[in-house]
């Protein structure tokens, strides 16, 4: 198994973690609570969003159990759900919306531009408390008792109907909403002004490509969600109107201003992952990505067109046929440039020489994954498709397929690519390709079913449901263990190779990055000298000159 | 170890050397003053295109009902006081006149008059507040505060308010389009609440740099902080003239 690879460790006996790097700098909780280095803060990101991810996965795995049988035996339909509103609202606003910027973006994006840090260091530490604040008011409404909205916060029923702890939830997004406009302005700003010389916009990675209409996303569609979760507030607390149909108020007006950020929140959760697998696809093929400038135009065309399509989320509210037209024709728009990522990406395998490293195996089940999202995507926004399944398991089929089976898969491609950067050790491979494997068939197992049930017409956010459906949830809810021990496995042998890994040396992969042109872990500063960019991004046979300049300086001193 | 000499060097002097003046106020990750420079400038101006979709979400819930409800939001307008609207307008630009002096004397290093445009734009800011105060303890006498007791009789009865009637000569209003005035307050207050507490935070934030200018701050050639607020004081005030316009003057054109 382990033949069929393109990693290069260095010599085991001999090699060290270099003694100077940015873990080993300062000690103490102090010196990471206060930390302005960008890859401390990455870290902490790590931790608070894998802390987040355990409680919404728990939430999924009683909804899940409860699911088994078709009569409500586990839970009461209250419980029921607040779990589901809790998971979608802890995965969506307080794990995927923040995990890869704040993870990997965080960690790399200097890197990859050859600065030292990111533009604004004390806005990005701010960024992460405001993350962690917003979380304890979730945490604090799940303790007390917990919101049974779904994440959505559908008017009227969160400003008239429920007395659960909405104002709670509602201030968690809020605050943590701050942290995603502030990250994405040090984006932006920092890809702007902070590029070494000669790293022109089209010598970019494209991962940084992708950052950046993210970020774009988050600067222009951040606010609104958090205007309209004051509305939320006040309308709970005082009675503003705004929503409310008996003093002349619109609920609709929410749900616009709701999906104007939720549905562009949406490419937040994908873009990234494209950026990811932009980045592995062209190291495990050993090729340039194919179509470089409509790779990165696509990314910003995904990120403005995203702008455009909010209101398919509102077909069956009642919204005029005309402008559901149109939102139906700009939702297809969107399918465009998401093709033209895929097609480039499998341009780019067409002779490559391809390894089967686990990056890669996590970025074939992208690819695959994502296809079947995004198709399904379009069927969602033809109208009459979309009236027939909005509210059944088709629909959460359709956005789990893009949001885990794409992001989540895509986090895993990055997080295992770029470990060896963060932590100077590489993970057990074979294991990892094995856990790459389960979370794939786990996954498929978990939500092709979903479908399946969706289009037959099971709606979704209820446990009671006809015992005809029985055999394809339970069919899910095995699929979930599955998928369970696909996100066990590696979090396990991740911790484990913290102390036993093998030593990684500056580029295990070979890959051309400016990232992998530094030590491992990398130094505070990341570079010792601020780098020039002399070549195109993916240049592999600028890698081969600088390997045999290299061979050719150390070969005489040898003697 | 393979690979690991990949790193062209800049051609960079070491820090303090030649001619590259390496003041204490530029940050280590940051390769010249320019550069900061322009970095914060460029994060200010970002902030602030946020701050244009915050306040976007209220602009487009007033565009709604002001065209759904239009009569009750011309009712609701005359309950404003467009002379107090009016000097707010005035003390706000004269502030911003004075935050601009502010910017210049920084640039230009003259400390006595950098605190003396501070404290004149944070007392101006600080009067725009106190009308603020008149104009909204008068809306809560009268009970035209959405959620708390909202009374209708002004606008089902004109000419029991006086002073108004006066002046406008309103004619009373069906029930249910003088219900609609309860929106019209509501946005009213959200949107000149949300502007005060950018007010308030501006306030407070001058008053940071009040103490710091007088300690010799900012005059150094490191303008940036104070161009930066600058910039928020500034689009407060663009706020405020569109939102005088929009809820004091719906019906005068």
């Amino acid at each position: 198994m382990s033949t069929n690879t393109i990693v290069s460790l260095p010599d085991q006996e001999t090699a060290r973690i270099p003694k100077k790097n940015f873990l080993t700098k300062e000690n103490g909780l102090l010196s990471w609570l206060l930390t302005r280095d960008h890859k401390r803060i990455a870290i902490l990101y790590l931790i608070t969003t894998t802390f987040f991810f355990i409680i919404g996965g728990a939430a999924a795995a009683l909804i899940r159990l409860e699911l088994l049988t078709p009569t409500g035996d586990m839970v009461s339909s209250d419980t029921y759900n607040k779990l589901f509103s809790i998971h979608g609202i802890i995965m969506v606003f307080f794990f995927l919306v923040p995990i890869a910027p704040g993870v990997l973006g965080n960690f790399l994006i200097p890197l990859m531009i050859g600065a030292k840090d990111v533009a604004l260091p004390r806005i990005n530490l701010l960024s992460w408390y405001l993350f962690v604040i917003g979380g304890c008011f979730e945490l604090y409404m799940m303790i007390f008792g917990g919101v049974d909205t779904g994440w959505t916060f559908t008017t009227p029923l969160s400003t008239h109907y429920v007395n659960s702890h909405v104002i709670g939830a509602a201030m968690g997004i809020f605050i943590a909403g701050f942290s995603s406009i502030l990250t994405g302005i040090n984006f932006i700003v920092t890809i702007h002004k902070m590029r070494a010389p000669g790293m022109t916009w089209f010598r970019l990675p494209l991962f940084i490509w992708s950052y950046y209409a993210t970020s774009i996303i988050f600067v222009l569609a951040t606010p609104v969600i958090a205007i309209s979760m004051v509305l939320i507030m006040l309308e709970r607390v005082i009675g503003i109107g705004l929503f409310d149909p008996t003093k002349g108020g619109d609920p609709l007006l929410f749900q616009h201003l709701f999906w104007f950020y939720s549905h562009p929140a949406v490419y937040v959760m994908i873009l990234p992952g494209m950026g990811i697998i932009s980045e592995v696809i062209s190291n495990f093929s050993r090729k340039r990505v194919f179509g470089y400038t409509a790779v990165a135009f696509s990314s910003v065309a995904i990120a403005v067109f995203s702008f455009f399509v909010w209101a398919h989320h509102m077909f069956i509210m009642g919204i005029s046929t005309y402008s559901a037209l149109l939102f139906s024709l700009f939702s297809m728009l969107v399918a465009i440039p998401s093709a033209i990522k895929v097609f480039n990406w499998s341009a780019t395998l067409y002779k490559g020489s391809i390894t089967f490293d686990t990056p890669m195996l996590y970025a074939f089940g992208f690819i695959g994954l994502f296809t079947i999202g995004g198709c399904t995507g379009v069927m969602l926004a033809t109208l009459g498709m979309d009236i027939h399944v909005t509210e059944t398991y088709f629909i959460v089929a359709h956005f789990h397929y893009v949001m885990v089976g794409g992001m989540v898969s895509a986090f895993m491609a990055g997080l295992h690519f770029w470990w060896p950067k963060m932590t100077g050790r590489m993970y057990p491979e074979s294991l990892g390709r094995l856990a790459a494997v389960i979370l794939f068939i786990g996954f498929n197992l978990t939500f092709f079913p979903q479908f399946i049930l969706g289009y037959l017409g099971m709606p979704r956010r209820y446990h009671f449901y006809p015992p005809e459906f029985q055999a394809l949830n339970v069919l899910s809810t095995s699929g979930a263990s599955i998928l369970a021990i696909g996100y066990l496995l590696p979090a396990l042998y991740l911790i484990w190779s913290l102390r036993h890994g093998a030593i990684a040396g500056n580029n295990p992969w070979q890959a051309t990055g400016l990232e992998w042109q530094t030590q491992s872990p990398p130094l505070t500063e990341n570079f010792t000298e601020i780098p020039i960019m002399d070549h195109e991004a993916y240049d592999y046979a600028w890698l081969e000159r600088q390997s045999r300049d290299n061979r050719r300086e150390e070969a005489p001193s040898a003697e | 170890m393979p690979n690991n000499q990949a790193i062209v060097p800049a051609a960079s002097e070491p820090a303090g050397a030649g001619h590259n003046e390496h003041p204490s106020y530029l940050l280590h990750h940051f390769q010249s003053v320019e550069q900061q420079a322009d970095t914060s400038n460029f994060a200010m101006w970002l902030f602030l295109l946020t701050e244009m979709m915050f306040f976007g979400g209220l602009f487009t819930a007033y565009l709604i009902y002001r065209n759904w409800y239009y009569l009750a939001f011309v009712a609701g307008s005359h309950q404003l006081n467009v002379v107090w609207g009016t000097l707010n307008t005035v003390v706000l630009i004269c502030s911003s006149f004075t935050m601009a002096m502010g910017v210049w004397c920084a640039e230009t290093r003259r400390r006595s008059g950098l605190v003396l445009c501070l404290i004149l734009t944070f007392i101006l800011g600080l009067g725009f507040l106190g009308i603020k105060t008149i104009e909204y303890s008068e809306k809560i006498e009268k009970h035209h505060v959405p959620g708390f007791h909202y009374n209708l009789s002004s606008f089902l009865d004109p000419a029991s308010d006086p002073e108004i009637f006066k002046e406008y000569h309103d004619k009373p209003l069906p029930l249910d389009i003088a219900r609609h005035t309860e929106l019209y307050f509501s946005l009213y207050f959200l949107m000149t609440g949300m502007h005060a507490l950018h007010m308030i935070i501006g306030i407070g934030i001058l008053g940071f740099m009040i103490f710091r200018a007088r300690a010799g701050a900012y005059i150094s050639g490191h303008v940036t902080f104070v161009e930066n607020f600058g910039l928020y004081w500034h689009f407060i005030d663009i706020v405020w003239i569109y939102l005088f316009a929009l809820l004091y003057l719906i019906s005068r054109h």
